[in-house]
């Protein structure tokens, strides 16, 4: 059903609203509206993030100096870092595509705070403005890494105050988008869905909701507390005046690691959409994803101190942390079961989605086992600070967040747009990317565990065969991502029309015509069924 | 939004249901909020309790320094007009508008004491150049500089509330004069009333950390 069947049906593009032109998009306070006006814009910074990673892989193609000097070097690394977590990896999912399909997943019509929803996007790109600006005015590009961790980052002569304040904004406007959501699901679910009758991507947002809420300000007060170390010269972790580095490490990482959360949760809640619907089978486990969901957002509270295993920490302290850590990887566990055997039995079809969600699961499992080596204690004093670090963090945090982003970005395409991009493009893409990935980065695994550390612009010759790799694989990796760009960019004007259910999905997104109206739905729907059932025969409608 | 018309009395029931609905969901998300701001100022409690366990006889000393009759004054202000604004919100329920703005008005005003004696008590401390980066704080010894050094960020980053608390409340006085906030509509000022309780709670522990534990 889209607008040619149905001549009332106006998309929430074409809407007439108060505003015309570039104002109807900056003023908007339309979910899906404000969701691209995220997806445009954390795509122009993720290629500034993608072109400064790939700087550096050209510069460790060969020992010594290749096409940038160590100071350079030292402000890419740091600025490839904040770009990335700060303004990609953290809000992305969330931002995006918990904007757009949240409420209509839920049956709303909107997010409870539109005006809110517009105002942290405007937080969004003054932070991510000052995040990029710090690598360009001034005392030179930031050189403490994403970590900033003092006493340097309180004595570097760089631009440090710059990236502190983005990351301070940035944290503010997650906050309220986390806060948006909670209150969302809580007072604007459709009558008839229960607790217990949400769709998982939306659960898998709820929990994402209240770390962004709990754990963001913790962050917040301690960057303010950097800054205040390099303005008024207070000692909170100076050590010279007093204070406690290590302090700002336990602060740093209680927000930091549950933001590792923030940024996979929302990923599995995406693959969880997607198993069911190209399995036309019910989401096994439906209340154990949605726990384990929910046990990650807890458990994922208390077990920052395993990044902290040779800072000095006490004994007692590090098999704590590490023992808890262990615990983590069971939830994380029981959700891949779940996955898999979703799939089970189920009528697969192996569209794009769901090879970036196969993709996801087999990167993730490698990010996730990698995990278990640098938690426990005495494998992670070997491995600390090198190249396996880099290469386990890509894993989950590329591999997993990134691949869900893609999967998310083909599943609900036709949706968003209302177009079909081209599927051969779309394989080629996945695969290329999926290869080029690999290439980049487990060779890093290997040298790492040989000795290569992080963060190094410069190496000893026998590193070379693994960076060389490595960087090669970041080429293929960057054809691989013009391909699935191109491909979605042109298809998103030039595509075949899309239908309203291209997938044969249950959930309430594809009940509705694509794209979507500006009010979502003509009349709010009644919840009668549990959400991923699939009927009696082929469950379509 | 439709609402379904058939006879002007159930609209305005209709009416009168969404504003309840809009009022809970407002109140919700402000509670959220006010969640992340305790954990703002929870990080500073946290590097206090740390630094008053490593340092406790320097803490002990430099707490000395403080004033506090004029704390006591402050905590005072803070709690008549957290009092005065609950008193407010009463009074838009009653459709008292007159006393209302009275008793918003009066909020304001403990408020702006409450900045003025902080800005006497704090310059009073510049005058004996005790502030961060000065001489006289950098040969004190590293606990009384640490004390200090927390002493001008909590109360600063408070005093930053109190700062949008005040605007907060007068924005009110605005809306309540030309009535956007009425009796059937109060959900901003409580809102403001919620965020100013949260003002004076934060002070409430700030008081006897800084003040009264010496």
């Amino acid at each position: 059903m889209n607008a040619s069947e149905n001549g009332s049906h106006v998309s929430f593009l074409e809407h007439k609203g108060k505003y015309k032109g570039i104002l109807s998009w900056l003023l908007t306070t339309d979910h899906k509206k404000i969701a691209l006006l995220y997806l445009y814009s954390i795509m122009i910074f993720f290629f500034v993030g993608v072109i400064l990673g790939l700087l550096m892989r050209i510069e460790l193609f060969k020992p010594g100096e290749t096409i940038m000097d160590a100071q350079t070097y030292n402000g890419m690394f740091t600025i490839h870092g904040i770009i990335m977590i700060f303004i990609i990896v953290i809000p992305a999912l969330p931002a995006i595509f918990g904007n757009f399909f949240l409420p209509i997943m839920i049956g709303a019509k909107d997010v409870a705070f539109p005006k809110l929803n517009l105002f942290s996007w405007y937080l969004f790109i003054i932070g991510a403005i000052f995040g990029v600006l710090s690598q360009f005015i001034g005392e030179g590009s930031p050189d403490t890494g994403w970590t900033f961790y003092v006493p340097y980052s309180a004595e570097s002569s760089t631009n440090v105050i710059y990236a502190l304040v983005a990351a301070f904004i940035l944290g503010f406007s997650s906050i309220l988008t986390g806060l948006n959501f909670i209150v969302t699901m809580h007072r604007m679910r459709a009558p008839g869905m229960g607790w217990f009758r949400m769709p998982l991507f939306p659960w898998s947002l709820y929990a994402t909701g209240w770390i962004q809420v709990l754990a963001t300000p913790i962050v917040g007060i301690t960057l303010l507390m950097v800054i205040a170390e390099r303005v008024l010269k207070i000692g909170f972790f100076d050590p010279a005046l007093g204070g406690d580095p290590v302090l700002f490490q336990h602060l740093f990482w209680i927000y930091s690691h549950p933001a590792v959360y923030i940024m996979i949760l929302p990923g599995m809640g995406i693959v969880t959409e997607i198993f069911p619907t190209f399995s036309q089978k019910p989401v096994f486990g439906y209340t154990a994803i949605l726990f384990s969901s929910l046990a990650i957002a807890f458990v994922g509270y208390f077990v920052w101190g395993h990044h902290m295993f040779t800072a000095g920490i006490s004994y007692g302290s590090r098999w704590f942390f590490s023992f808890l850590t262990f615990i983590v990887a069971v939830p994380s566990a029981i959700k891949v079961f779940n996955w898999i055997s979703t799939m089970y039995g189920g009528s697969i079809d192996l569209k794009p989605p769901l090879l970036y969600a196969i993709f996801f699961i087999f990167l993730f499992m490698i990010g996730g086992f990698t995990g278990l080596t640098l938690g426990s204690v005495a494998t992670d004093v070997q491995a600390h600070d090198t190249a396996f670090v880099v290469a386990h963090f890509h894993y989950i945090i590329f591999g997993g967040m990134g691949f869900a982003f893609f999967a998310g970005l083909h599943y609900w395409f036709p949706k968003i747009f209302g177009k079909m991009y081209n599927n051969t493009l779309a394989y080629a893409g996945s695969i290329v990317i999926f290869i080029g990935f690999n290439l980049l980065y487990f060779p890093q695994f290997i040298i790492g565990l040989q000795g290569m550390p992080r963060r190094y612009f410069d190496y000893l010759p026998q590193f070379q065969t693994g960076h060389q790799l490595s960087t090669i694989g970041g080429f293929i990796l960057f054809i691989g991502l013009i391909i699935m760009v191109y491909n979605l960019v042109y298809h998103a004007k030039k595509g075949a029309p899309a239908p309203s259910n291209p997938w044969k999905g249950v959930t309430l997104e594809w009940q509705i015509p694509s794209p979507p109206s500006h009010e979502n739905f003509e009349e709010i729907p009644q919840i009668k069924n549990h959400p991923y059932f699939f009927g009696e025969s082929t469950g379509n409608k | 939004m439709k609402v379904p018309v058939t006879n002007s009395k159930n609209m305005s029931v209709q009416a009168i249901h969404n504003e309840r609905i809009d009022s809970e969901t407002g109140k919700l998300g402000m509670w959220i909020f006010l969640f992340t701001e305790l954990f703002l100022f929870g990080g500073l409690f946290l590097v206090y309790a740390v630094f008053r366990a490593k340092y406790s006889a320097d803490f002990h000393h430099a707490a000395e320094e403080l004033n506090t009759f004029i704390g006591t004054l402050n905590t005072v202000f803070l709690l008549v007009s957290s009092m005065t604004v609950a008193m407010s919100i009463t009074a838009i329920q009653k459709d008292d508008k007159k006393l209302a703005l009275f008793l918003v008005g009066l909020t304001v005003l403990l408020a702006g004491l409450f900045m003025m004696n902080k800005y006497f008590e704090w310059s009073h401390k510049f005058e004996f150049k005790i502030y961060p980066g000065s001489e006289v704080l950098k040969n004190l010894p590293q606990g009384e500089l640490l004390f200090f050094g927390l002493y001008y960020m909590m109360t600063g980053l408070h005093a930053l509330h109190v700062l949008i608390g005040m605007i907060l409340l007068l924005i009110n006085i605005v809306k309540i004069k030309n009535g956007t906030v009425s009796s059937n509509h109060y959900l901003h000022l409580e809102n403001s009333g919620l965020y100013w309780h949260l003002v004076d709670l934060i002070w409430i522990f700030l008081f006897p950390l800084l003040y009264l534990i010496t």
